[in-house]
């Protein structure tokens, strides 16, 4: 008999984002078409643009919490709490030692150093004047660990580093810790606190891959023949990821079912993607999934509005989904929040569930000039697509050094 | 300087360290740690703000001295004169 891996359900999220600080707002806004890019100062560089959130972390965290802690804590611990309250879990009973928290992080750590280092220019780079919140601050694990110091959870708590693909690696560790029966709950998904830091402005512009334009809103613009660029952001996307029986028991609202997943590496550049390795990526989830590609109704895209990323990943979707996928669906989140790095998986999963519900596909906005390498079959541009039905979504996030992450998640049927 | 003026110093750091707390009815004769929630790294913090700020130095054998407003003020006040404030 073939080993049964337990099913994994999605029982609440919280998130942040630049144009939404609920999955309500996010998902009303994707529909309406509002971005959330705005003018934002970064040191030594001046005035850029970016996504920032605008959540209210005093909502759950002192004002000294603040303080001492991270960007990316306070983002966490935001999310943490709101998927806990969505969840309806009744968590006082929920034993904290089988609870764990798996975030995905592009990086961490470099806006602390940065400010520390501005910091000590003040004083003549007298490192005694350097803080000694600084490690507790820059380690890997530190957003997860904000988060368990908050919710007094016991069992496992880290950061996984899988670049831009770590918004759905979390999500995907988690299903795996749940089934490996290491944990009876986990908080999971991705967190970027990156516009803080001037040194990811500074890499992207001397990589040439800065996105400008004299309209914020309209600078992060994949697929668009004008495209010049990558928008930085920040934002926080963290589920409550359970396994099926546990949900039923206590009567939980599902979101969807993890139906597959695959993690895979190009091992061919430092930054060039591989659309080879992304379409074997693709490919592996949906084995994984037990899913054929027609089976796929929505493809949420990584595409960062890079002149030739964008045209290499549309090259690996449409090895994959070409004429035989009539009903699949093709969609991309960054054009309105920009690339919210390790929270980027998982806040554009988050955007495209209530599809599930309200069969609408919400579109990639500014498009204005498709550009003609990108025109795969089945993108959705600038105005929402109702659609007969959505059964299954599959969402690529993908990262540097080579990491390719897709997850796919299908509607919820007993 | 006068002890309370040098009491007031340290009053202000300690409120930009610990934001959410109620400083108005602090008794200066007892333990910080006995009235408001302070750990070790906010003690780092005084020391570090007296640096930063006033460019006194307080050597870790020292660090007692700090557990009262009272006691800051006899430990620091004479270091603020020496400093000529």
């Amino acid at each position: 008999m073939s080993f049964q891996p337990a099913r994994i359900v999605i029982t609440g999220i919280g998130l942040t984002a630049p144009n939404g600080n609920s999955l309500s707002e996010f998902r009303q806004n994707l529909l309406a078409g509002v971005a959330g890019v705005e003018p934002f100062d970064v040191r030594y560089m001046g005035r850029l643009i970016a996504g920032v959130c605008h959540y209210d972390p005093l909502r759950y965290q002192t004002r000294k919490g603040l303080r001492v802690g991270t960007r990316a804590g306070s983002i966490s611990i935001y999310c943490a709490h709101e998927a806990l309250k969505d969840s309806g879990l009744a968590f006082d009973s929920v034993p904290k030692d089988r609870v764990g928290i798996y975030l995905g992080c592009t990086e961490h750590g470099n806006v602390e150093t940065e400010n520390e280092i501005y910091a000590i220019s003040k004083f003549n780079y007298d490192t005694k004047y350097w803080s000694h919140y600084h490690n507790p601050r820059t380690v890997a694990n530190n957003p997860a660990g904000e988060i368990s110091l908050a919710l007094g959870i016991t069992g496992p708590a880290y950061t996984i580093g899988a670049a831009c693909a770590a918004g759905n690696v979390g999500l995907i560790h988690a299903a795996q810790m749940l089934r490996l029966g290491e944990v009876d709950l986990a908080f999971c998904g991705g967190v970027s606190e990156s516009i803080h830091t001037f040194g990811i402005f500074a890499g992207f512009k001397s990589q040439g891959a800065l996105a400008t334009h004299a309209d914020p809103k309209k600078a992060s613009r994949p697929f668009d023949k004008g495209r010049n660029g990558i928008v930085v952001s920040e934002g926080g996307c963290i589920y409550t990821l359970e396994r099926l029986d546990d949900a039923l028991a206590r009567g939980a609202k599902i979101y969807g079912e993890i139906a597959g997943y695959c993690v895979n590496s190009d091992a061919s550049d430092y930054v060039l993607p591989n659309p080879g390795r992304q379409a074997e990526c693709v490919r592996k989830a949906l084995v994984n999934a037990k899913l054929a590609a027609a089976d796929i109704h929505i493809v949420n895209t990584h595409a960062t509005a890079t002149p030739q990323g964008d045209i290499q990943e549309c090259e690996a979707i449409r090895a994959v989904f070409g004429a035989g996928c009539p009903e699949t669906n093709i969609n991309n989140t960054k054009s309105y929040i920009g690339h919210c790095m390790g929270a980027a998986g998982a806040l554009e999963l988050a955007g495209n569930l209530p599809s599930f519900d309200d069969l609408v596909v919400h579109p990639t906005i500014n498009v204005d000039d498709l550009d003609p390498l990108c025109a795969i079959d089945g993108l959705v541009l600038n105005q929402p697509r109702k659609v007969a039905r959505v059964e299954a979504i599959l969402n690529n996030s993908f990262g540097m050094l080579g990491i390719n992450s897709t997850l796919i998640v299908k509607r919820f049927v007993a | 300087m006068t002890k309370d003026a040098c009491k007031q110093i340290v009053l202000d750091i300690i409120a930009d360290i610990a934001p959410d707390e109620d400083l108005s009815n602090l008794k200066p004769e007892v333990r910080l740690r006995d009235q408001m929630q302070l750990d070790s790294m906010d003690f780092l913090d005084i020391v570090m703000e007296l640096r930063k700020q006033h460019g006194i130095e307080v050597p870790e054998a020292d660090y007692i001295h700090l557990a009262s407003l009272d006691s800051c003020a006899d430990y620091l006040t004479p270091k603020f004169e020496a400093l000529g404030k």
